[in-house]
């Protein structure tokens, strides 16, 4: 059986009813506040759906508090992207016959940690034994790794990645639930304060509360519900390891390649025919490796494509970049609860209804690439709007 | 200062970790495929083979990439320190940190030589840290 495109649709999507900080809502509260929005959204009851995803808590939990009884649940927990493993998945078992309506949801209380679990490491294992004891301190000093070695091979510097901030917030400005929207300047990001040299504070993704749900059936079914479907036009996920200093390139992302390679092959598209572009970006170097990686430009080239503009927004009269990316302002300016990869899918599918904040005119087909761990794992959805 | 967070040793991993405590960097290799390997693992990641033998590893190598951590881990101290990957003559590379060198930019070049620099913990735990080749 092969991949079968534009076969299933995304037929609800929302986010959580506030963003940002939420101290009155728990974790299992920002999963069911997400999924109840989704389900208004698509005009559906708990009863209505028979598969449930999600990542962080169990889907057994999930199942349990929205009142559903499924015949299909994925609990793939590979980290920010596991979403868009949760999509991959769910097409291919509504295309399995698996289940008809399946809801996917994220919650996380990344700021205020109400009802939020730890981060366990045990020492026993690979990253306890061989990371934990030189000092890192979670992901600003672990996905930000390799960078140096990036930097050194293409004879970039750190400043070279400060436009990936400054650009976004442009987006972000456009954009009413931002958490930042205030103009940047490189200087403003090479002097803000360091948190791991060589990344500023302004390189490294907010803390924030929120959630996001996506309800996902089949194509054929897609046409009956009250909003636009948007098609799973193909798909990709992969894994690398999972300690960051093991990864096999420091300078690009096998995880990210194997992925990437594969939602483009089975969409049938090339990289001409992408008008929309989300990278996950829960630091300023990750859209970098993302566009080189996807094929988007070649090793090194990424942040001169940045710095040019291809990715902005229109300003000042001037037309907006060839292939505009992270359009709500990404985890640098948008919002990261800790697993983005939700608000990255949420942003592909109002790219793809035609109701984003910044809206692409004439979008057509929408990129959406996740990151898991520090490099460990990765998913791309390639939606399209166009059955 | 909290105790510092150390490894717990697993059957797959004790070789390495009492290496360290006798003064040896020990690596993995396959005997079928001659790939050296880290981490440890009764098994070639590379071809499968369960051929593999433990052996003496030259503790050389270079710094491969690095960040330096401003906001310190309470067990770490109250100085920035740099969290290093050194890559091994042998080819494997490791997390390691940089011992007998200010922790800057400066100081802290990619490529500079590195030798390892074992640094005892606890009666069961030696950390095989890294200092300049010429230090």
């Amino acid at each position: 059986m092969s991949w079968n495109r534009n076969s299933v649709a995304v037929v609800g999507a929302a986010e959580t009813t506030k963003m940002g900080k939420i101290p009155d809502v728990s974790v299992i509260g920002l999963h069911a506040d997400a999924a109840l929005n989704a389900m208004a959204d698509a005009g559906l009851k708990p009863s209505d759906i028979d598969g449930v995803a999600t990542a962080g808590i169990s889907p057994v939990e999930l199942a349990h508090y929205l009142g559903i009884t499924p015949t299909y649940a994925d609990g793939t927990q590979v980290g920010g992207c596991s979403f868009m493993l949760h999509v991959r998945h769910a097409a291919a078992a509504i295309n399995a016959g698996l289940a008809n309506t399946i809801l996917i949801t994220h919650g996380e209380s990344g700021r205020s940690r109400v009802g939020a679990g730890g981060w366990p490491r045990a020492p026993s294992s690979l990253t306890g034994q061989f990371e934990m004891p030189y000092g890192v301190a979670g992901p600003p000093t672990m996905f930000t790794l390799p960078v140096l070695r990036y930097l050194k091979t293409h004879g970039l510097t750190p400043a070279d990645m400060a436009p990936v901030a400054t650009i976004q917030r442009e987006w972000a400005a456009k954009n009413p639930r931002a958490s930042y929207k205030d103009p940047l300047t490189v200087d403003d990001v090479m002097n803000a304060d360091m948190i791991a040299w060589p990344f500023t504070k302004l390189m490294c993704c907010l803390v924030t509360d929120g959630g996001g749900a996506l309800i996902l059936t089949s194509a054929e079914r897609a046409k009956d519900f009250p909003q636009k479907p948007v098609y799973v036009l193909g798909a990709g996920e992969s894994v690398e390891t999972p300690m960051v200093s093991q990864m096999e390139d420091f300078t690009s992302s096998k995880a990210f390649r194997v992925s990437g390679k594969k939602a483009f092959e089975t969409a049938g598209i090339s990289h001409a025919d992408v008008d929309h572009l989300m990278i996950y970006d829960a630091f300023a170097h990750l859209p970098l490796y993302g566009l080189e990686d996807l094929g988007f430009c070649k090793p090194g080239e990424a942040a001169g494509f940045i710095a040019e503009r291809n990715t902005a927004p229109p300003s000042d009269g001037k037309k907006g970049g060839k292939l505009p990316l992270n359009t709500n302002g990404g985890g640098l300016s948008y919002m990261h609860s800790g697993m983005y990869g939700m608000y990255a899918l949420q942003e592909s599918v109002r790219q793809m209804r035609g109701i984003a904040p910044a809206q692409v005119d004439g979008a057509k087909i929408s990129v959406c690439h996740g990151v898991g761990g520090m490099f460990g794992a990765s998913g791309t959805i390639v939606f399209s709007n166009e059955a | 200062m909290p105790p510092r967070m150390l490894p717990e040793p697993t059957p797959e991993t004790r070789h390495f970790w009492d290496g360290c405590k006798e003064g040896e960097l020990r690596l993995q290799r396959c005997t079928s495929c001659s790939d050296s390997y880290f981490p440890p693992r009764p098994f070639c990641p590379k071809c499968g083979s369960r051929d593999v033998e433990v052996y003496k590893a030259s503790g050389t190598g270079v710094l491969w990439s690095y960040v330096i951590n401003m906001r310190p881990r309470p067990d770490m101290g109250t100085e920035p320190y740099a969290i290093a990957v050194v890559k091994l003559a042998e080819g494997p590379v490791m997390m390691t940190n940089i011992v007998d060198c200010p922790q800057t930019p400066e100081a802290l070049q990619l490529d500079m030589p590195l030798k390892v620099s074992f640094a005892k913990q606890t009666d069961d735990i030696t950390l095989p840290l890294f200092a300049p080749a010429g230090a």
